[in-house]
């Protein structure tokens, strides 16, 4: 990244999102099926226009809009850094859904149990959520430093049984709301729920964006004073570089993997909370969502760095908060979204591919590998 | 059995401390069995064939299990055993297992023959991910992506299928994993982006357009999305053995390919010109090159067979079972069958043993649910993956992955 100028990596970013959108729409309109039955091209390329706008407007066009993609991004720039992180480390941390459903459960059981003050009480759930992830976390990292099991393994495995170790939760006693017969949570004591971003707009109840946003905020300056200002971080990029001369250098490679895990953990279990905590007031089955995973790419597109994540979630939080617009005002599922996000992440994950589409003439990118054989 | 005085084993202090924990392990579950497994009175019934349910008292049967595991534990932590590990590994296993559906059928009766059937069938996309995944692996390219590959050609099977009928169906699907497999091999191998990246950005994509061309067309038009699945077929002859008649020759064709997918694989493998170079290129690339092998063309060929495999393993679902698709209808075999490869340390006959481990888990839960046994569902639904954690933590550390995996080939 650092080899490459700036110009030329924005300008690549703008291709590849570019060159997406041009596939997107093939897509669209290859896939009306009824209007292309009736050879009725004008429908279905008005249909991409209408999509589009409704994808800008959604992410951007209005305060609301606005309110929206901060929503959404909070959640994937948390677990972005979670990845980063672990990707700095050279681990590859597919948990992210896993330790952010465990991070959440534990803030959540802070969140009904406490009653104020909201000063002590929203602190000290959030961190209860970074424990729950680092907690969980560590399981993957302990289990590569023992037994040497790869972590793209134990994590996805963690991911499934964490869901339905959710699951089984919200039906206990101690979780489920009273009274009600399906997994669904308490509810957070209002003196715990986050306090909202404009909360100065009182008369715009609709803005749902939550102060989590400035825990994302703070995590990426972590992120960015962890890796460049502490010994901890040289360490792992250390480790991440090459394992085996970190370890002659006398660095405890072991228990790096573990804290690094943990770390990464944290910041999963505080997207976890952020979601809890903020954005519904209770937790269900399903709150973590497919953020882990999107997590990923957002970290593989900001090439793990604090600002290029941060700018990664920030695209794929208006993406999401843009296709509920376009979902709502047109016949094109959300669905899309993903296509575009797959679409984008190849796109920039092939540079040369993008300058040979468009012909531009750059210093050749440095690609590093993410993946050092399956260890053991 | 001895030793012959020739052939002396030394063990690392790793393999030992290893050994030492599997023992653990075994005196561990031999001690739960023990305790919950026998804590159920009454009959458990095990209905091996139509007319026959085989009936054994429950509580003896399980003690007597677990005696075999606790004494299995303290002869691999007393003196190790060697090369029977394995063999003590299969026996530990089935202990366990039998003495859990002892005490789970106590008192009632299940078809144990119907599971084992079951166990054989739904392993059969694993299996085929899996040995896609080898025959990747052993070329020297990491693929993530049979997920997605399973995905992407359950849906051509399915929306082709219905349209031309289940052979066509079938071929589309192989042409579909060719297909991405042919992504994975320009990217990874001409514009040597990071492997796990694009097979990763291969599963989204998957995911993505069968998820957004489900809801935009075929929920609106049922009648692409609607297939006359196989029907099992009996072996004539081998079908009329009982037990093993049912369980391994009353299936659909899927079961049978794959089979063969496994048995020509291994050969292939280790028994022809292709195999050697295949294996020398995922171990060492240069080597293989400086002696004439084309490793760029090889690694090319492997990926998009690799494809037709996990190809005809996504035809699976459509074809082979519901006459369907749904979104995300793999539900993360394919990562299941990622692990299959390195829990069968790479080989095609190991991964096969995998994925009917994770098939038995499949069909457990699904059997299980119907005995009352007071164990919340959600536990039984977490059990494959569990056992592929302990699994992978467990026993993989004694194998070794091809060297070169994960790097692009550089001629130069």
């Amino acid at each position: 990244m650092d080899r490459i100028s700036r110009t030329t990596s924005i300008r690549l970013t703008l291709l590849a999102v570019l060159s997406a959108m041009i596939v997107g729409a093939v897509i669209i309109v290859l896939s009306d099926i009824t209007s292309l039955r009736e050879g009725d091209f004008g429908t279905a390329f008005g249909t991409v226009l209408d999509a589009y706008s409704a994808l800008f407007i959604g992410s951007f066009g209005s305060l609301r809009a606005l309110s929206n993609t901060i929503s959404s991004t909070t959640p994937l720039l948390l677990c972005g850094i979670s990845v980063a992180v672990a990707f700095k480390a050279g681990l590859f941390n597919i948990g992210a859904t896993g330790q952010m459903l465990a991070g959440g459960m534990f803030s959540l059981w802070v969140g009904f149990s406490m009653h104020g003050p909201g000063i002590v009480q929203i602190p000290v759930a959030i961190l209860a959520g970074a424990l729950g992830g680092a907690l969980f976390g560590a399981i993957p990292g302990v289990l590569k430093a023992r037994t040497g099991a790869h972590e793209v393994i134990t994590t996805i495995m963690l991911n499934n049984m964490a869901a339905f170790l959710v699951l089984w939760l919200l039906k206990t006693t101690i979780f489920q709301r009273e009274g009600r017969t399906d997994p669904i949570s308490k509810l957070v004591s209002p003196e715990g729920i986050l306090p909202r971003l404009f909360w100065f707009l009182d008369d715009r109840k609709d803005l749902l964006a939550h102060s989590g946003f400035y825990v994302a905020i703070l995590a990426v300056i972590i992120f960015w004073w962890l890796l460049q200002r502490s010994t901890v971080g040289f360490e792992f990029r250390s480790v991440g570089l090459n394992l085996d001369a970190s370890q002659y250098a006398g660095m405890h490679t072991k228990r790096l993997m573990v804290l690094a895990m943990m770390i990464s953990g944290a910041f999963a279990g505080m997207a976890g909370a952020s979601e809890v905590l903020g954005t519904y007031g209770y937790a269900s089955q399903n709150f973590a969502g497919n953020i882990g995973f999107d997590a990923i790419a957002i970290a593989l597109l900001g090439r793990s760095t604090p600002v290029g994540t941060a700018f990664a979630a920030v695209l794929f939080g208006a993406l999401q908060a843009g296709g509920r617009q376009m979902q709502a005002n047109t016949d094109v599922p959300i669905d899309l979204i993903v296509v575009l996000r797959a679409l984008i992440f190849m796109f920039i994950a092939a540079p040369l591919l993008v300058k040979a589409i468009w012909r531009v003439k750059a210093a050749q990118t440095v690609e590093g590998q993410s993946f050092r054989g399956w260890g053991a | 059995m001895s030793t012959p005085p020739d052939f002396v084993v030394e063990l690392s202090a790793e393999q030992r401390k290893r050994s030492r924990n599997v023992g653990f392990a075994y005196v561990v579950l031999g001690l739960i069995s023990a305790v919950i497994f026998t804590n159920r009175p009454g009959d458990a019934g095990f209905k091996l064939l139509d007319d026959f349910i085989f009936v054994i008292p429950a509580r003896p049967f399980a003690s007597v299990l677990a005696i075999v595991l606790v004494a299995l534990g303290a002869a691999q932590l007393m003196r190790g055993l060697g090369r029977w590990t394995n063999v003590v590994l299969a026996i530990a296993t089935m202990s366990f297992v039998v003495g859990f559906l002892t005490w789970a059928a106590s008192g009632g009766s299940f078809s144990f023959t119907g599971m084992l059937q079951d166990t054989v069938a739904r392993s059969v996309p694993i299996t085929l991910g899996a040995i896609a995944g080898i025959l990747c692996e052993r070329s020297g390219v990491i693929n993530i992506a049979i997920e997605g590959q399973l995905l992407g050609s359950a849906f051509a099977g399915s929306v082709v299928g219905s349209i031309l009928g289940p052979w066509p169906g079938i071929l589309a699907a192989m042409l579909i994993g060719v297909g991405l497999s042919a992504i994975l091999a320009v990217f990874a191998i001409k514009y040597r982006v990071d492997q796990v990246i694009v097979g990763f950005a291969i599963n989204f994509f998957a995911l993505g357009l069968t998820s957004f061309l489900t809801s935009r067309v075929l929920t609106p038009y049922p009648q692409y999305n609607s297939i006359k699945p196989f029907r099992p077929y009996a072996v004539p002859l081998l079908s009329d053995i009982p037990v093993i008649g049912t369980v391994l020759f009353t299936q659909t064709l899927f079961v049978y390919v794959s089979f063969a997918v496994v048995a020509v694989t291994t050969w292939a493998l280790f028994r022809t010109r292709w195999g050697l170079r295949t294996r020398a290129i995922g171990e060492y690339p240069k080597a293989a090159g400086t002696l004439g092998v084309d490793v760029i063309k090889l690694r090319y060929r492997n990926l998009l067979i690799a494809g037709a495999v996990a190809g005809f393993g996504g035809a699976w679902w459509p074809v082979g079972t519901v006459g369907r698709f749904d979104q995300n209808i793999t539900g993360g075999r394919g990562f299941i069958a990622l692990a299959a490869v390195i829990f069968g340390r790479w080989h095609p006959v190991g991964a096969l043993s995998a994925a009917l481990v994770f098939g038995f888990s499949e069909a457990i839960q699904l059997k299980l649910s119907n005995l009352n046994t007071g164990i919340p569902s959600e536990f039984l639904l977490m059990s494959p993956y569990l056992v592929t954690l302990i699994v992978v933590a467990g026993f993989v550390g004694r194998s070794r992955s091809p060297k070169a995996s994960g790097q692009p080939y550089d001629a130069q």
